[in-house]
């Protein structure tokens, strides 16, 4: 990780709109990603992790989605204003990314090696023939064992584990500054998580990429990233590096979210710490801080106000009243 | 502590599904050996975690337990009945006792019906088979008791399942558990779904009715540490039979199986200054179908400490190793 910029985003916002009214799935988020850093967004289902990621990319479905503020500023470039045939040499070759499923993200009617060659052709300029010896080294290096010939396998004679270690290998194949993982380890077990976690961080470090992994599990975030940034109702409410947010959480939701998962290395009868509640609709959600029906340490201001970010040092910012000078 | 009396006693039971038969080796018939022996006993009182990967049949055990699957062999035995053996309608008295929650609390709810009929539907088919005497009254009165119990006002006794959110139709699918006053509760994963937030809630809610009822959980999960928090005793399960089965507490301190070792170790930590430090077992390759007849170790292509010679032509038992923990592992008895 170093301290150069790659990218940059400021204040995004992305609303849907919906009979029901306008779900503010992103308001306002704000991160940089330095060159080669792995960035983790934590946060519950429907926080706008996911969400985020496809405006940074600009691939939003409109309607009824709107990107309805904000940069995504790629080495200086907004992507969000560029016309679709510049930022489509962007996708999938600068910017690449790995999503949940690996099953529905392969299309099951080709086979492997056309999917793998149509995306470095495209990108690379490279003849076919050594866009396959590339694609073939690139499943290599993923760990996929006889390479030469499953390359002409159909997604469906892939296990789970199998075909998230084709999509690394074909995310990567362009070798990508940035590659966005939306939750590539939940739809798999334990053992191989640990198997493509592994590849993941060994394959960034080697190759130099920058990693924005998205998840709502805090056990991968603490071994896999540098940075952190927690997301609650499509706003991130606090972001620092990993070690210090985990040691100190500021945030009363990073506090309690990682107070209520229970930890093999703890064992424990007492009852786990839970937070009341559910979290909130998002759909025209006041402008207050969206946590505070269940906080503990609610204030009147919480009810009225989004506090603004608040710096501790060089990284890390929380957005709490609690430490906000305004809010005393 | 006095041992409680055994309340769930299962027996090498087997279910293996036909999947086909082969014409070309003259009506060769295919299987799949889902669970494929598995012994254990649940005491009264106690929470026995269920926890393995993807098809290694942890549901397969709780479906065949709950006769939903009329198991292939095995006995299983609860409260001094072998529930394989009965005929349907002593069945259906016998299983009062017993009875589940599910992973999906969006599949597992009628969608067409109100939260409070769900909660009430056993009780009026108990009612119908005569095994239960409720007048409608008591019903209506048990079902909000049941509601008011597991977290949710009785005033959305009329709403449907899509007016609540995922965590509340599991306190649904609990509720409904509930109605018949059962000793045994299956639950096969019933946490898996929620988010961290409702997970804990969830959970505390299980131990809160165990205290209270005096209820007995197969608890099925496949995160090691929600296991390890919930259960009194824990099974690690691996392509269908049971590898390894100990107190919770001694298992997670001194896991005997590689299996179980490597899966532990797998298990990611949400503190990074543990995970920087600690070493893991990576396993090669993905868990084999669970297609074809073993003859050694179940475990063997992926274990890191397979002995050749001995692993692969002896299939290990279950085998008590330490007080009240059994392994199935040659590193720690010999073939017989």
């Amino acid at each position: 990780m170093t301290d150069e910029v790659i990218l940059q985003v400021k204040d995004l916002k992305t609303y849907f709109h919906v009979d029901e009214g306008i779900v503010k799935a992103v308001d306002g988020v704000t991160f940089d990603l330095h060159k080669g850093e792995t960035l983790g967004i934590v946060g519950e289902s429907g926080s706008g992790k996911s969400v985020t990621n496809l405006s940074v990319i600009n691939m939003i479905p409109d309607p009824p989605g709107k990107i309805a503020g904000g940069q995504v500023l790629y080495h200086g470039k907004d992507l969000l204003t560029m016309p679709q045939a510049e930022i489509r040499k962007i996708r999938g070759n600068k910017v690449s990314m790995i999503f949940q499923d690996p099953m529905t993200s392969l299309n099951p009617f080709l086979r492997v090696s056309t999917q793998m060659v149509e995306t470095i052709v495209l990108h690379q300029g490279l003849d076919e023939k050594t866009a396959k010896a590339k694609a073939v080294e690139m499943l290599k290096m993923a760990g996929i064992p006889a390479p030469e010939k499953r390359i002409d396998q159909y997604p469906h004679q892939f296990s789970g584990g199998m075909r998230q270690r084709v999509m690394i290998a074909m995310s990567l194949s362009c070798n990508p500054e940035i590659l966005i993982a939306d939750e590539p380890t939940s739809a798999l077990d334990v053992t191989i998580q640990a198997q493509i976690l592994d590849l993941m961080k060994d394959l960034s470090a080697r190759l130099g990429t920058a990693v924005i992994m998205i998840t709502h599990s805090l056990g991968v975030v603490a071994g896999m990233c540098d940075t952190l940034c927690v997301m609650y109702a499509g706003r991130i409410v606090e972001r620092g590096p990993t070690d210090a947010l985990f040691a100190e959480p500021k945030h009363p939701y990073t506090q309690g979210l990682i107070k209520s998962v229970p930890r093999l290395d703890q064992a424990s009868s007492d009852r786990l710490f839970s937070i009341r509640g559910q979290p909130p609709n998002v759909i025209d959600l006041p402008d207050c801080c969206p946590f505070y029906p269940r906080c503990d340490k609610a204030m009147d201001i919480c009810k009225r106000k989004y506090p603004g970010a608040t710096a501790f040092g060089k990284n890390r910012t929380v957005n709490c009243w609690l430490y906000n000078s305004e809010g005393k | 502590m006095a041992e409680k009396e055994v309340l769930l006693d299962v027996k090498g039971l087997k279910m293996h599904f036909h999947t086909g038969s082969s014409a070309v080796f003259g009506g060769h018939k295919n299987y799949i050996y889902a669970v494929d022996g598995v012994d254990f006993q649940i005491r009264k009182g106690e929470t026995l975690g269920l926890v393995g990967e993807s098809g290694c049949g942890k549901s397969t055990t709780a479906r065949a337990i709950a006769q939903l699957y009329r198991p292939t062999a095995g006995e299983v035995t609860l409260n001094g009945k072998d529930l394989t053996k009965l005929k349907a309608n002593d069945l259906i008295a016998a299983r009062k006792n017993m009875q589940m929650v599910f992973q999906d609390p969006y599949a597992s709810l009628n969608p067409r019906m109100t939260s409070g009929d769900i909660i009430a539907e056993p009780m009026k088919i108990y009612r119908r088979h005569g095994i239960l005497s409720m007048s409608r009254r008591e019903m209506d009165e048990r079902v909000e008791q049941l509601m008011e119990r597991v977290g949710l006002s009785r005033f959305f006794r009329n709403r449907y399942p899509h007016e609540f959110s995922g965590g509340q139709r599991q306190r649904i699918g609990i509720a409904r558990a509930l109605a018949l006053k059962p000793e045994l509760v299956l639950c096969d994963e019933p946490v898996s779904a929620l988010d961290v937030s409702i997970q804990a809630q969830i959970l505390n809610l299980f131990k809160d009715l165990q205290d209270e009822f005096g209820l007995t959980y197969l608890f099925i999960a496949h995160d090691l540490a929600v296991i390890q928090y919930i259960s009194t005793r824990v099974a690690v399960m691996y392509l269908g039979i049971i590898a390894e089965i100990s107190g919770a507490a001694d298992l997670y301190r001194k896991p005997l199986h590689p299996y179980t070792q490597a899966l532990l170790s797998a298990a990611p930590i949400p503190d990074p200054a543990i995970e920087k430090t600690r070493k893991r077992i990576i396993l090669t390759g993905d868990v084999p179908a669970p297609d074809k007849v073993r003859t050694g170790c179940y475990f063997y292509d992926r274990c890191p400490k397979r002995m050749s010679g001995t692993c692969d032509v002896h299939v290990p038992r279950l085998k008590e190793v330490e007080n009240g923990h059994q392994v199935a592992c040659f590193l720690y008895s010999k073939p017989d």
